[in-house]
């Protein structure tokens, strides 16, 4: 298992460079930079802008700067934004938690709900309800997030009034972050409601935002437990007289689980990608919006940083995937 | 619904938990913000939505626009007087004046000339100890040329600063009461600069404003409570917060139910339904803003001010106000907007008048004109759609022979090739007034010394010149807008732009704010606000 995981390990650490050269290489692509974006319609001479564009060191050759980046990279400085002055890592992990939060909520959504519509999808082949499943997880892979927000608001926020329309909690409370996880720090406020009300808040974005991942993850289960189920082992369980619910649940479902975990996996870059949209029509603090907001303002060290970091993040998440494959099936770590 | 309406009531007495008030029940306003200040020191940024958290509530300047308008009225300084042929201004400051008090610093001392020579300083002087704290660039600082026009800024005693200027410059009172020139507490800077954390003073504000910040997080809310010992009377509202909600339709949401009082910026499309609403108030004004199509002067046939003229007669401007701005906007026939004192209501527009274009380009001899029509990449109050202008205009200009291209750059790129001297095409852009004095509008846009710059027309005409640089200078305010009426005359007659239209500010307010006035600055002043 040491091995495999160091194995594993040896593929991420280029990989991780990779990030850092690709992030780095495309902000600057773009065309403009933050010094002109900075000034606007009132400008500036050409003398302040090589000024500040000397200032934050953009003036020197694309190399030297990669080559400082680095160097700063390891000794843990990410970088300082050239728009807020602040820490960059500092900046990331002050708002991770709150696309953390919205994104395990909606993965536990799309996985517990998913997972089960699909199987049963799969064992009722052609029935009623592996159409309304099937037809249901296409449209909810095509509709478009913002939309889609917007009808939950109207719809549960402002008819029906079931719901707040956004953010994280409601501004009768207030107390100091101490997790950033505002389900556990609104626990530890002790403070009455506080608990439901940013529980409620989580309802709407985490269902918007789980969509996507819940629509892939059924459609997956479905194909794959289809497959497993017309395997030779599956029918010689059924031969031999196995239940129904240990046919499915030992044999087809476990071996139907190696491409679904993958799917699971690779669903966590779709949740930040969606999580830019989601935040913005839920003025959820988190770190798709800041990713957004920098691109736009060419905030190159937020921008480097912070796709470093989800990178990074999304590299962690699939390192676990890796390990869970041989956890389920251990040919796996023994083939690698 | 009824849940929800209910927030904002049970917010004023929770916030009494919340904000440790005692006494009566705490008034809290709630403003739906649209998006995170970039920080709290006003004088690094150029952007509204930062003043709004900042200059516009924690901080005051020497001298303040009168509420809702873009008159001057006394502030931290009570009185002025300018001298030297308007190279010397003395500022009387005002006493008694209490710094806020947070966890971070108890003032010692109220505010004095050490703070305002500190205030300027830090901005003006490279080797001042503070200058370089926090990474700072002063922006508008420089943008209003301040380092040329400064020379010094010094204290004759407590209560008495001298501003000395490089050149006689009438604009100056105004200028100094934009964001830029919050005053900031030296005491503060110089106990955080003891203790080694200089970048405090720009983190954790204080100022003399009528709120003080309380918490921030960010993308989330900022929290603010009102200065106890603000010296113009404490605000009648206690508690302010901004709840921040980038996407308009979703504020609209929050208004309607109650869990916001102000919200900023609304969708055209939504202002029917909101004036429909009987809990909100939409509120109505001209924005200080012009939006205009510059030729590029310098580039023939458009070096001819009759050919100018043609096009900008081909214009059907009433057609592009229905169509981008939805009725949102007012047809500008100045470079200035309305609600700019010495706005020139005598100077009468080109009439749309496509078949009198057409003869006036033929008399001129001009046949088989092509022209680009350059279209921003972005969205601004004085042009909501620029790509859909800019199709408008190609549609006006085909109607009367004169074959147009639309272009498009990103914003930067934009921005710098617009200021091309030889730049081929007629660009739509526009401005927002920082000041509320016209040199800020005809100097920075129409005058010579703006040309391959801020004048995209690349338009330097001797008789406009010379009346917008001797009202530059003049003091009397009468006479400045005789000068400044006389150029409005000058610059129809020239034609450099097609001015095409000032947008109108909507801001829905729910019925129980009281005396919410609309910032011609686009900005969102909450001293004086109260609830019902």
């Amino acid at each position: 298992m040491f091995a495999y995981l160091i194995r594993k390990l040896g593929v991420i650490a280029p990989t991780f460079f990779g990030v850092t050269l690709v992030a780095f290489v495309f902000i600057r692509l773009l065309p403009g930079d933050p010094v002109l974006l900075m000034a606007g319609e009132r400008g500036m001479t050409e003398e302040r802008h090589a000024k500040l564009m000397a200032e934050f060191g953009f003036d020197k050759p694309i190399l030297v700067q990669y080559g400082v980046y680095i160097q700063d990279l390891f000794s843990g400085d990410f970088g300082t934004s050239i728009i807020t002055k602040q820490p960059v890592f500092k900046e990331f992990f002050t708002l991770f938690p709150a696309t953390m939060e919205l994104s395990f909520v909606a993965i536990c959504i799309a996985v517990f709900v998913g997972l089960p519509a699909g199987m049963i999808a799969a064992t009722k082949r052609r029935s009623v309800f592996d159409h309304v499943v099937m037809t249901g997880a296409l449209t909810g892979y095509s509709m478009p997030i913002f939309w889609w927000g917007l009808l939950l608001i109207i719809f549960f926020s402002g008819i029906l009034g079931w719901t707040p329309v956004s953010g994280r909690i409601s501004l009768l409370y207030y107390f100091e972050p101490v997790t950033g996880f505002m389900l556990i720090d609104s626990l530890l406020s002790g403070q009455s409601g506080a608990f439901k009300s940013a529980l409620s808040h989580l309802i709407l974005p985490s269902i918007v935002l789980a969509t996507i991942p819940l629509a892939v993850i059924a459609r997956q289960t479905r194909s794959a437990m289809l497959e497993v189920l017309s395997e030779d082992y599956v029918r010689t369980a059924k031969a031999k007289g196995l239940g129904r619910g240990r046919v499915i649940g030992m044999h087809a479902l476990r071996n139907a689980m190696i491409p679904v975990i993958t799917v699971i996996g690779l669903q966590v870059g779709v949740l930040f990608a969606g999580a830019i949209l989601t935040e913005t029509i839920f003025s959820w603090p988190g770190i798709g919006k800041w990713m957004v907001d920098s691109i736009f303002r060419r905030d190159y060290p937020s921008v480097q940083g912070g796709l470093l970091l989800i990178a990074a993040m999304v590299m962690i998440v699939n390192l676990v995937v890796d390990l869970l494959y041989g956890l389920i099936n251990p040919q796996i770590r023994h083939r690698d | 619904m009824r849940k929800s309406k209910k927030l904002l009531a049970a917010l004023c007495g929770a916030s009494l938990l919340a904000f440790g008030a005692v006494g009566a029940q705490a008034k809290t306003l709630v403003f739906c913000s649209e998006g995170s200040p970039e920080g709290f020191n006003p004088a690094f940024y150029t952007a509204g939505t930062t003043f709004d958290a900042s200059s516009r509530q924690i901080f005051n300047r020497l001298v303040e626009f009168k509420r809702g308008t873009t008159e001057i009225q006394p502030a931290l300084a009570e009185s002025w007087d300018i001298t030297d042929g308007g190279m010397k201004y003395t500022f009387n400051l005002r006493k008694g004046v209490k710094f806020q008090t947070t966890k971070e610093f108890t003032p010692t001392r109220d505010f004095n000339a050490d703070d305002v020579v500190f205030s300027f300083m830090r901005q003006l002087d490279p080797e001042h100890p503070y200058h370089k704290v926090s990474g700072a660039s002063y922006e508008y600082f420089n943008g209003m040329s301040m380092p040329d026009l400064l020379k010094e800024v010094k204290k004759v005693d407590d209560y008495t600063v001298e501003f000395i200027l490089n050149r006689p410059e009438a604009p100056m009172i105004a200028n100094l009461g934009m964001d830029f020139a919050s005053i900031h507490s030296a005491e503060y800077a110089d106990k955080m600069m003891a203790a080694g954390t200089a970048e405090v003073v720009d983190l954790k504000p204080v100022g003399t404003g009528p709120f003080q910040l309380v918490a921030y997080q960010k993308d989330a809310v900022i929290r603010f409570k009102a200065h106890p010992e603000y010296w113009d009377g404490k605000a009648p509202i206690d508690d302010l917060v901004f709840a921040i909600t980038p996407d308009a339709s979703v504020r609209y949401q929050k208004l309607k139910a109650g869990e916001c009082h102000v919200m900023p910026y609304p969708n055209p499309a939504d202002i029917a339904a909101m004036q429909k609403d009987s809990d909100i108030n939409v509120l109505e004004q001209e924005g200080l803003n012009v939006g205009y199509l510059a030729y590029n002067t310098k580039v023939a046939p458009f070096d001819n001010a009759k050919v100018r003229k043609a096009l900008n007669m081909a214009i059907n401007k009433q057609a592009i106000i229905d169509a981008v701005f939805q009725g949102a906007g007012k047809i500008a026939k100045n470079p200035i907007p309305p609600t700019i004192w010495s706005y020139n209501e005598a100077t009468t527009d080109d009439a749309y008048d496509p078949d009198a274009a057409k003869k006036m380009l033929a008399a001129e001899g001009v046949t088989n004109l092509s022209l680009k029509i350059w279209a921003m990449p972005v969205q601004r109050p004085y042009n909501p759609n620029a790509r859909r202008m800019a199709e408008l205009i190609q549609a006006d200009m085909d109607k009367i022979g004169v074959k147009a291209e639309v272009v498009s750059y990103e914003w930067g790129e934009y921005l710098k090739r617009s200021k091309d001297v030889d730049r081929d095409g007629a660009v739509l852009l526009g401005w927002t007034g920082d000041n509320g004095d016209p040199d800020n509008f005809l100097a920075v846009l129409l005058g010579c010394d703006g040309v391959g710059g801020s004048n995209r027309a690349q338009w330097c005409y001797q008789p406009f010149e010379d009346l917008i640089q001797k009202a530059k200078v003049v003091a009397d305010k009468e006479e400045r807008v005789k000068l400044y009426e006389q150029a409005q005359l000058v610059f129809k007659e020239q034609a450099p732009w097609a001015t095409i239209a000032h947008s109108v500010v909507f801001k829905p307010v729910r019925k129980e704010v009281v005396d919410f006035r609309i910032d011609p600055f686009g900005g969102h002043v909450f001293y004086g606000v109260d609830l019902k």
